[in-house]
């Protein structure tokens, strides 16, 4: 009996498929002990500090005026795939497995705000080709580094890399490491836009599991906020935007820093500004 | 200035020669949208096919070259006959194989008919607006008889309807030129913007054609209030571009919003009295330049900020 036991335990092993991966399947719900002040207020108009950006992306930004967002036709945007996790950003990952061969098919997100969902495929399939249409949440396949789970994404509409109008192109891709440890979850993001960036940007971003969570429905009408002629755009002029002064006298940061680029992201920059404060 | 002009039209020709070459050579690759409509989109403009009971309704035709490519590929959605081609505007990357396509469809004709009635509707419809036959039809374009319009209209908007769904054909005046049109397919919820709309670059304003960029903002605002956005402003509508990939609102308004940025720039340098020049060397495009710009080949940024000047400055 012990050996027909042990002999159906090593049949129903043998007809098991070997699960080498962590699960990040449930719900999830975010920290923001990282990048707070950007993530949850909001960031400072003119604030491009840490933006490995270029001249294209800094103009984008000063001519940005945050009016646009009451356009009717602006205000239902989700972030797109980039930015959504950052925001508030309660999160539901689940699994969707063929149910003949019980092969993982994809993993679904679902982030709170604006309710965006996104598919990342997980069955090898290839990206669309070029003529099909970019979305906000791209088009996503992932693969399984040990216990990491790699991610790119192509196909993604025109976005933002921070909310005060610094954007980022339809040509970039983003990669995506998700790792779990136990109760943690942690998304490593990296951006390539070779329109609006001059080196990878990279972000991280954190949850923790919350099996409690329940993410309300996020429903969104555009109505009109201010009345105006048809066709009216809010920018700001070249050379006009007063409100570009503010975050640098508000924090004591060196102009030329508040302009960002790829510099300002690494610790010697500190340095380097500190010797020209001190050359002053 | 007139040096201008005629380098772009050598431009413009040497473009169209590239392209007759590159076009035969090309493959076209279908694209169902939703309901009955398919995006086909090859060198040339895209091309939008309707198919349903009643038969096939092309709009544009693509380039000359490509017609063979073309019908093979129609016939592949559709066994039905070619009854109505709609052309967007004027230009031969949209109109090229208007004569090949017309041939091999049948229209729907009746009324009073001397000889067989069979005869009548011999070659598909060519709908297009009053001012693409006129064009078309002048001695120095030289068009093949076949080519042509056969059915123009001088309103705001044609109506069809057509396999089960009205059609709205919706003239945009004065934008890329002046006779553009746009179809809306209004139960599949598609529309097929032409020229007007072409998010791979700059938008190409053909000033000698009647184009104009207040036109061109006209239209996209126009393509925004007919479009409505499924949950998450994201899908509802499809636009059909001119060139590039299938669209949808979001699209067309970043697309407007880059216009009209650039457009009160450079009108905003005009009212300081800057010249043409001056207005080039500030470059009121470059933070839109990495995603629209181009410094060679059949549509430069520097063409597009010297017809955006002409068509905001006063006419002498």
């Amino acid at each position: 009996m012990k050996q027909l036991a042990a002999s159906l335990f090593l049949l129903a092993l043998a007809g098991s498929p070997l699960l080498a991966q962590i699960d990040p399947s449930g719900e999830w719900a975010p920290r923001f002990h990282e990048d707070q002040p950007e993530r949850i207020p909001g960031p400072d108009i003119g604030d491009y500090l840490g933006l490995p950006i270029n001249d294209a992306a800094r103009l984008r930004g000063d001519s940005w005026d945050a009016s646009l967002l009451t356009l009717p036709e602006h205000q239902c945007k989700p972030h797109p795939a980039d930015y959504g996790p950052r925001g508030p950003a309660n999160l539901r990952i689940w699994k969707e497995i063929d149910t003949a061969t019980q092969k993982l098919i994809a993993y679904h997100t679902h982030i709170s705000w604006q309710a965006p969902e996104r598919t990342i495929y997980m069955d090898g399939r290839p990206h669309p080709p070029d003529y099909a249409p970019h979305t906000w949440q791209g088009f996503s396949t992932g693969k399984w580094d040990g216990d990491m789970l790699t991610v790119t994404t192509t196909h993604l509409k025109i976005g933002w890399i921070r909310r005060n109008g610094i954007p980022r192109s339809d040509k970039a891709t983003l990669t995506e490491h998700w790792i779990r440890h136990g109760d943690y979850l942690t998304l490593v993001s990296i951006i390539n836009d070779p329109a609006y960036l001059t080196e990878p940007f990279i972000r991280t971003t954190n949850w923790v599991a919350d099996p409690r969570q329940n993410i309300a429905p996020y429903p969104c009408e555009a109505v009109t906020e201010v009345v105006r002629p048809q066709g009216v755009v809010p920018h700001h002029l070249p050379g006009t935007n007063t409100f570009l002064k503010e975050f640098p006298a508000k924090y004591g940061v060196p102009a030329e820093a508040a302009r960002g680029g790829a510099e300002t992201m690494y610790p010697e920059y500190v340095k380097k500004i500190s010797a020209a404060d001190k050359k002053q | 200035m007139r040096l201008i002009f005629v380098l772009a039209l050598a431009s413009a020709a040497a473009w169209a020669q590239q392209n007759q070459t590159r076009a035969a050579a090309a493959e076209i690759h279908v694209l169902p949208v939703q309901g009955n409509v398919y995006m086909l989109a090859g060198d040339g403009g895209n091309i939008a096919v309707q198919v349903g009971k009643e038969g096939i309704l092309l709009v544009d035709t693509g380039l000359q070259p490509m017609s063979d490519k073309l019908l093979a590929e129609v016939k592949k959605l559709s066994d039905g006959p070619i009854r109505y081609i709609i052309n967007t505007h004027v230009h031969a990357d949209h109109t090229g194989g208007n004569e090949k396509i017309a041939k091999a469809g049948t229209t729907i004709a009746g009324g009073n008919v001397a000889g067989n009635i069979s005869d009548a509707g011999e070659g598909a419809a060519v709908i297009a607006y009053q001012t693409v036959l006129d064009r078309l039809s002048a001695p120095e374009a030289k068009t093949p008889f076949g080519a042509l319009p056969t059915d123009t209209y001088i309103t705001n908007e044609k109506p069809m309807y057509f396999n089960g769904e009205g059609i709205q054909i919706v003239h945009e005046p004065a934008a890329h030129t002046d006779g553009d049109s746009f179809v809306f397919f209004r139960k599949s919820d598609v529309i097929s913007a032409g020229d007007v709309f072409v998010p791979t670059g700059y938008p190409i304003i053909d000033l000698q054609r009647g184009g104009n960029i207040q036109g061109i903002i006209a239209g996209l605002n126009r393509l925004i209030e007919m479009t409505i956005p499924a949950e998450k402003q994201e899908g509802g509508t499809y636009v059909i571009p001119g060139h590039g990939r299938l669209c949808d609102q979001a699209d067309v308004v970043e697309y407007r919003d880059m216009a009209t940025i650039i457009r009160d720039r450079i009108q905003d340098m005009i009212k300081k009295g800057m010249t043409l020049e001056q207005v080039k060397a500030a470059r009121p495009t470059r933070d839109y330049d990495p995603e629209y710009g181009a410094t060679s080949g059949f549509w430069t940024t520097d063409m597009f900020v010297e017809a955006v000047y002409k068509s905001l400055s006063p006419k002498k």
